[in-house]
């Protein structure tokens, strides 16, 4: 070690891209070269073109309180961010995050006027090319994003909603802007929607079944059925028109917002607009929760695996070298359940932790990584292998498939059953033969978003009656909603029905209704 | 790849978020500044605030799981002697193990949410609906204070104050009104006549040459800017009203008078001044304490040392004519005074007390307070005790005065309650 210390030092003085921890422009542009090299050629990465804006601390307290984008409509509940964050970090209870990367092309990495320049060296490498590569190939962001065109529709709705506060009252728009955020996260749509049927499929369909009626008409039908259902014709026909009405109203429905927008009676456009606001960032948002270990555990594997090769060819000094594994292993850390500062398994590190454990498995297996993984174990090509997982899975899956033993006996995993009748939690699976599948499984279900956000659908409208909107809640294992919360989610709702609402908890399993929350209309 | 520095962009852009956020939970601040004076230390008045409101009505509800009940189950690291089947105790309070898959802020939803307020912000809350009373004098002597200030603009002055745009402005409206060619125009001319005569058009070239020559003497003619254009910026002086003010702190500090008196007197001066500052450009403090004799002291003097003797409150009141007399003015001087005491008086000296106040100090005050401290039997019985001396005698005084007020004070608590009972702008009509 002191061997190549001594090499590097003497040998690598006028290769060195930079001396000593003060950062400029020409710096930053011979680092960034040197990255991008290693990492569209040696990790085989495919990035956006990338941004790179130099920020102070001030305005990254601001790009924290517009939740990380770089335009926002104004709203009261950002200051309130804004408020916090800022008594956390003037208290010192709290750093900022070395950088923020947004999702757009080409993509923004802002990075710290106070970082010094090897932290600038890790962020460019975590953010700008391993974000990026994230976002650009990832099939959740493909599939729900437009990253091209979210800062043109961020100024759309920054001015929109500026437009609305002058002709409508800052008022209303505040208000009806609080109701749409109270049912952000049950304003996106969850599986990509059936595409539309165009007019000459649709023409062709009804004639098709127009023929099938012709040819297989059969009179004596028509009046032998008049005889015999005639007592429940009444009835079934009713039911028959309400399912048709539901079915026209797209009922059921789990897109709270889009329902709202599209159906609620008495909204004025405006509150339409806004509330389809609302509800595209929020879907904009909806693969970052989805992907966050993945995200972050490609973006710190990248990092880690170019600053090494840039120290390995001489371009980073050892101090450098030295500064960004100390920022990168406080990162990757995972302290243990039993730790005061435990708050969760850190995505960081368990992304990282699996993303090296792939490479592993793919250069050096054992036998136990054969059986478990025979595709991929020996198979020599780490990055590819990795870009596959990167681009087609999301957290849940990418637990279920690709989480090894060495890694839940590394992290020590263990699995603990909660159940509020029994008086004490029972350990149910640890890290041994018997449990590793077990374990993989619950982990994975724990970052399924479908699980561990309440599924909440609407269910019906009394269109007869009073209107009243009818929500359920699949109750799975017994958790109900928590009720201050539900009731003041609703008292949102009913301000954009404008009629009453009712929530039923659903056990999924037996369709027992558990509770109700109930909202009576607003005049 | 692009490099942007984006530090000199303005800073601050959630400030109008923040203002918004402060204005939505605006009576829970209120009532925090309030609760954050009681505990202050005096020092620290000018500062910033970091105060703690309930979340009630700044919460951002969503749909969530509750915290308990059902059936759940977590994977959780860093398992050390757990096999299965191990029984775990719930740990309380959600801390500890097996919370992991929970949300940080299931329980324990924070009740108080905790920010800084600046030091404006601050004082604008807490001064908001508070005006000063008689805020200048009306009688005003207008050669004291002038400023500078800019008016319209004008055809002479010295080269600092030329003002180019008004000038280009003119020299650009003379220029088009007098039809004077432009180089561009001259140019076309001048293009105009080459291509004639490339032409071999004799008669069209020697046209524009005439043109040409014609406008190029005009342009001679005309100049680019002329005196006539020239404008420079106008000041002219203003008398400006008088915006200094001195304010009196009167306060008996006999034996009688506690040091948590003494305490309850500092914050009302305290905030007067506070107050006072926000109005006026300068504010004078003038400290006068008095036992059976008064003197001016200094601010340590004033609240710390103690003194011992009787008490004749006209003695204060006779040197704070003095010291007006001799150093402040009435026509030039907004005075202000707070009187803190608590109440015991020479009953003899009553009379001169009513004589020299109504007499001789209101007609040249702003405004003068009078607070009684440490009235606390009257608390502790629930109803009031037989008024003070002094009491009763301001009493017969403040009715004929508007610029007169009496209240008494018995807890830090109350300080701004009466403060701004004092001060409220619709003091006239309650």
């Amino acid at each position: 070690m002191p061997e190549r210390t001594r090499l590097n030092s003497l040998a690598g003085d006028n290769k060195l891209l930079f001396k000593g921890p003060e950062w400029d422009f020409d710096k930053l542009r011979r680092v960034y070269d040197a990255i991008e090299d290693i990492a569209l050629k040696e990790l085989g990465l495919d990035v956006y073109p990338n941004q790179i804006e130099v920020i102070t601390s001030e305005q990254m307290l601001d790009a924290y309180a517009s939740i990380g984008l770089p335009l926002m409509y104004r709203h009261w509940s950002f200051g309130k961010h804004f408020a916090r964050e800022e008594a956390l970090y003037r208290h010192g209870y709290q750093g900022l995050a070395y950088e923020i990367v947004i999702n757009s092309s080409p993509c923004i990495s802002y990075i710290m006027e106070e970082n010094s320049m090897a932290m600038q060296t890790l962020v460019i490498a975590h953010a700008a090319f391993g974000h990026n590569h994230f976002f650009k190939n990832n099939f959740l962001f493909r599939q729900w994003t437009d990253a091209t065109g979210i800062l043109d529709y961020l100024t759309f709705a920054r001015d929109y909603v500026a437009h609305a506060e002058e002709t409508y009252g800052a008022d209303g728009v505040e208000r009806t802007l609080d109701a749409a955020h109270a049912l952000m996260s049950q304003g996106v749509h969850r599986y990509a929607r059936r595409p539309k049927l165009n007019f000459e499929e649709e023409k062709k369909r009804e004639e098709d079944r127009r023929r099938f009626a012709e040819e297989s008409y059969d009179d004596i039908w028509r009046t032998a059925q008049l005889v015999v259902e005639s007592a429940s014709t009444d009835k079934k026909a009713a039911q028959k028109e309400l399912a048709a009405i539901r079915q026209k109203l797209g009922l059921p429905e789990e897109n709270i917002l889009y329902f709202l927008e599209k159906r609620a009676p008495r909204l004025k456009p405006w509150q339409r607009e806004l509330v389809r606001i609302a509800r595209h960032i929020s879907q904009y948002f909806y693969p970052q929760k989805q992907t966050r270990m993945m995200n972050e555990g490609c973006a710190t594997f990248c990092h880690y695996e170019i600053v090494n090769r840039l120290h390995e060819k001489g371009l980073i000094s050892d101090g450098a070298l030295l500064e960004i594994m100390h920022s990168h292993t406080s990162v990757v850390t995972q302290p243990e359940y039993d730790d005061q500062r435990y708050s969760g398994i850190n995505p960081y590190a368990l992304g990282f932790a699996m993303m090296r454990d792939i490479k592993r498995i793919c250069l050096d297996p054992s036998a136990e990584d054969r059986e478990w993984f025979p595709d991929m174990a020996g198979n020599g090509d780490p990055y590819g292998t990795l870009r596959h997982a990167w681009a087609n899975f999301r957290d849940e899956s990418f637990i279920l498939q690709y989480l090894s033993p060495r890694v839940m006996r590394d992290f020590r995993l263990f699995k603990i059953i909660d159940d509020a009748d029994a008086d004490a939690m029972v350990v149910d699976a640890i890290h041994e033969e018997r449990g590793y599948r077990e374990i993989r499984r619950a982990l994975a279900r724990s970052y399924d978003l479908a699980r561990h956000e309440p599924d909440i659908q609407i269910r019906d409208v009394d269109l007869e009656g009073d209107r009243c909107l009818v929500l359920s809640h699949a109750v799975h294992d017994g958790v109900l909603l928590d009720e201050t919360n539900a009731h003041a989610v609703l008292e949102q709702l009913s301000s954009l029905w404008h009629y009453g609402i009712r929530l039923e908890e659903v056990d999924a399993a037996t369709d027992r209704v558990l509770k109700t929350h109930e909202v009576p209309a607003k005049h | 790849m692009n490099i942007i520095d984006r530090r000199p962009n303005p800073k601050g852009k959630s400030l109008a978020n923040r203002q918004r956020f402060i204005e939505r939970a605006k009576h829970e601040v209120k009532d925090a500044i309030a609760d954050a004076l009681k505990r202050r230390k005096l020092g620290e008045a000018e500062g910033g605030e970091k105060v703690s409101i309930p979340t009630k009505g700044i919460t951002e509800p969503v749909l969530r799981s509750a915290a308990r009940g059902g059936k759940r189950e977590y994977v959780v690291p860093g398992n050390k002697k757990f096999v299965v089947g191990d029984r775990i105790d719930r740990p309380q309070s959600g801390g500890g193990g097996g919370r992991g898959q929970a949300s940080p802020n299931d329980n324990g939803e924070q009740d108080a949410f905790e920010f800084m307020l600046s030091k404006e912000e601050f004082l604008d809350l807490l001064f908001e609906d508070l005006e000063l009373p008689n805020l200048v004098k009306t009688k005003l002597k207008t050669s004291e204070t002038t400023q500078l200030t800019r008016a319209g603009y004008s055809i002479d002055g010295t080269p600092a104050n030329f003002n180019i745009r008004r000038t280009m402005r003119n020299s650009l409206a003379r220029r088009i009104s007098l039809n004077r060619p432009s180089p561009s125009d001259l140019e076309a001319m001048e293009r105009q006549a080459k291509a004639a005569e490339e032409a071999d058009d004799a008669e069209g070239a020697a046209q524009a040459r005439l043109d040409l020559e014609t406008a190029r003497a005009r342009a001679r003619r005309f100049a680019y800017i002329d005196p006539v254009d020239v404008r420079y910026n106008r000041f002219e002086r203003v008398p400006k009203p008088n915006t200094q003010a001195v304010m009196f702190c009167l306060m008996d500090v006999s034996g009688s008078m506690t040091e948590a008196m003494k305490d309850l007197a500092k914050r009302f001066f305290l905030l007067l001044h506070v107050f006072l500052t926000r109005r006026y450009k300068t504010v004078d403090l003038i400290f006068i304490r008095h036992t059976s004799n008064a003197q001016e002291v200094d601010e340590e003097t004033f609240f710390h040392s103690r003194e011992t003797g009787g008490t004749i409150v006209s003695t204060a009141l006779d040197e704070m004519l003095r010291v007006v007399r001799a150093r402040y003015n009435p026509e030039n001087w907004n005075i202000y005074a707070a009187q803190a005491s608590d109440g015991d008086n020479y009953s003899e000296d009553s009379d001169r007390c009513s004589q020299l106040l109504g007499g001789e100090i209101l007609p040249i005050s702003q405004y003068f307070a009078y607070i009684e401290v440490g009235a606390e039997a009257t608390l502790r019985h629930g109803f009031p005790s037989p008024p003070t001396d002094l009491w009763r005698t301001y009493a017969t005084i403040a009715p004929q005065h508007p610029n007169f007020a009496m209240r008494k004070v018995a807890d830090p608590s109350q300080i701004y309650p009466v403060f701004h009972d004092l001060f409220a702008k619709d003091r006239e009509h309650a």
